[in-house]
């Protein structure tokens, strides 16, 4: 793939302290695309979207390449990376009711983006901030701007903070399981926002999630991942088609509306997967 | 509307809660008072008064009358601002207290100045650089700070900084010198001394205050440090911080404009508290410096059962707790939008 925006390879993470690798060797490409990392807790998938931001201070990132666009992002200077955060990556946090600060209105929240990378007033940036929480459908920003967080419902919350991270246009964002907090009714919602904003743009969206039917609707492509590793790689249409028993079963762990009544499979985990290295 | 109301219903559940307070507090300085193994008709007519005038002097207290009686009585007193005499000095309670009361006040408001300033940075210093070494510096010196005795601090530094090297000023408020230049306005003698337009003595007291507010805000900031770190560490745990460094924002920025406005709220809590007990006089630091104080004061009419006064200065120590619990919540109500 030529035009991918990122590209890494053989990705390991340590936390500080730990014994074993939180990732271990992780390779994947991205383009302008829809990939979607699946995994269960624990698998390392959320580590490896942190890692990539570079947010993890006590862990220990290595990697044989960590491509983004024209830099190396393993070389970059903490200082260089704050250059590179939110403006040209930036991620989405699962719960609304924590990733806001809780004592700054929301229209400063999302202001403080835009006024980060670019020189502009603060008057600027506060237009940006307004025309933005309009393009992820919030009717009347001009009021929600001036709320607080504990002011609005989950579902708008997480509306601000895709306005809040799509602010500066990026051209990656890391989605780390933005609906999981969220009442079943508004995910959809949310996540066609999510969806139509990310298409328009062109940007390349990872979608970290434990939800398998979330990821054959909103990726075009899906890392299987466990225990650090990714151990099969497929396009999400053909996620039916998977090949690897552990990607089976966690389908097959999967209830069904109109599916038998008989208990769900159990998840198998055998101790062999974890030396298997994919592709 | 509606939220107006609410609030209105706070407010008055606020002022309430203060009576009530305020209420138990005086049934506190009565009965402690009452309780007191000294006793007030003894220490008013002398050890060798003859037992008419004792039984006369007991009668002129309202000390033959049932307790409640007399509680009503302490009631009344109380809100007509009658306050007693000392037996000491012959004068109304109120009157020497307020005498010493600005002496205490000033060294205290110095000492919180000087505690909170260093303390709150240091303990965002530590919190930020959780584990490494200047994390363990911090909490060594606050360590010291916290388990040093201030009476013997208090000598060295004294031995040290006035003795030896003459640096700062010794005992008392001002150099002997100068006392009785400025007329007593406000009490407060930076504030007498600059309305007289006596520089010397300006500076003399500033000399003076510095080093028992020096030492007082040091040993207050050590308690400030770690209750700051703590606070901030967890602060830093937070989502809404991974949010901030999202957006680009460095480490600095992340703190003071995120981090840091989310801990003032329990910052203000602490401050007040520590301010509170350094105005109800630190006795020994008052005793070492010569420092005409509430602490002082108050020790003094303990000891020898002058029990208006004690009476009277548990009853202020009260007011300023409740005071500045009230004033804390104010801070909140500013600090905090959800409180609001």
């Amino acid at each position: 793939m030529t035009s991918s925006i990122l590209e890494v390879e053989n990705l390991h993470i340590r936390y500080g302290g730990a014994a074993t690798d939180a990732v271990r060797g992780v390779s994947f490409t991205l383009g302008r695309e829809r990939l979607g990392i699946v995994g269960e807790s624990g698998s390392g998938k959320s580590t490896v979207g942190r890692g990539l931001l570079r947010l993890l201070p006590s862990a220990k990132i290595t990697a044989d390449k960590l491509r983004f666009e024209d830099v190396d992002l393993l070389s970059l200077s903490e200082d260089q990376m704050l250059g590179v955060r939110g403006r040209r990556m930036s991620m989405i946090l699962q719960d609304p009711k924590f990733s806001l600060n809780p004592i700054r209105k929301v229209g400063d929240q999302v202001a403080e983006t835009y006024l980060r990378h670019f020189k502009c007033s603060r008057q600027d940036a506060r237009e940006k901030a307004v025309a933005m929480l309009e393009a992820v459908k919030i009717r009347d920003p001009e009021r929600v701007c001036e709320q607080y967080p504990h002011e609005i419902s989950g579902g708008m919350g997480q509306r601000v903070m895709i306005a809040m991270m799509l602010l500066a246009d990026p051209d990656v964002v890391i989605a780390d399981e933005p609906t999981s907090a969220l009442d079943v009714t508004v995910r959809l919602q949310v996540l066609n926002i999510l969806d139509s904003l990310v298409r328009d743009r062109g940007i390349g969206l990872i979608m970290i999630s434990h939800d398998l039917n979330l990821v054959r609707n909103f990726c075009d492509r899906v890392l299987i991942m466990y225990a650090g590793r990714v151990v099969e790689t497929l396009a999400a249409r053909d996620l039916d088609k998977a090949q690897h028993p552990y990607t089976r079963g966690l389908l097959a762990a999967q209830p069904r509306i109109g599916g038998t009544r008989a208990p769900l499979a159990v998840l198998d985990r055998r101790p062999e997967w974890l030396e298997e290295v994919s592709r | 509307m509606s939220t107006r109301r609410l609030s209105m219903q706070g407010a008055i559940g606020h002022i309430g809660t203060i009576l009530v307070t305020l209420l138990g507090l005086l049934v506190l300085t009565f009965i402690i008072g009452r309780m007191m193994p000294a006793d007030p008709v003894r220490a008013m007519v002398g050890e060798d008064a003859t037992r008419e005038t004792y039984e006369q002097v007991f009668r002129s207290l309202g000390l033959d009358r049932p307790l409640w009686e007399q509680f009503f009585y302490y009631l009344g007193d109380v809100l007509t601002g009658n306050f007693g005499t000392s037996i000491r000095t012959g004068q109304p309670v109120i009157q020497d207290i307020l005498h010493v009361m600005p002496a205490t006040i000033e060294l205290a408001t110095f000492a919180i100045l000087i505690g909170a300033g260093i303390g709150v940075p240091m303990g965002v210093i530590a919190a930020v650089n959780k584990d490494r070494w200047l994390d363990h510096v911090v909490r060594v010196l606050s360590l010291f700070g916290h388990s040093m005795p201030i009476f013997w601090t208090g000598m060295i530094a004294l031995i040290v900084l006035y003795a030896k090297l003459d640096l700062v000023g010794g005992s008392g408020r001002m150099d002997q010198f100068y006392i009785g230049l400025v007329p007593e306005t406000t009490g407060f003698l930076l504030i007498d001394s600059l309305l007289a337009g006596e520089m010397d003595v300006f500076w003399s007291a500033v000399n003076h205050l510095i080093l028992p507010a020096a030492l007082l805000g040091y040993s207050s900031s050590a308690y400030i440090t770690r209750m700051t770190r703590s606070f901030m560490l967890d602060q830093l745990g937070q989502e809404y911080i991974t949010t901030a460094r999202v957006k680009g924002l460095s480490n600095r920025q992340t703190v003071w404009r995120h981090a840091f406005g989310n801990i003032r709220v329990q910052l203000v809590t602490i401050v007040a508290l520590a301010y509170g007990s350094l105005l109800e006089g630190a006795v020994l630091i008052e005793t070492v410096f010569a420092w005409p104080g509430f602490g002082q004061y108050l020790t003094s009419n303990l000891i020898i059962g002058d029990m208006n006064a004690v009476m009277t200065c548990v009853l202020i120590v009260g007011v300023i707790f409740i005071a500045l619990n009230l004033l804390s919540d104010v801070l909140y109500r500013l600090f905090d939008p959800r409180t609001r």
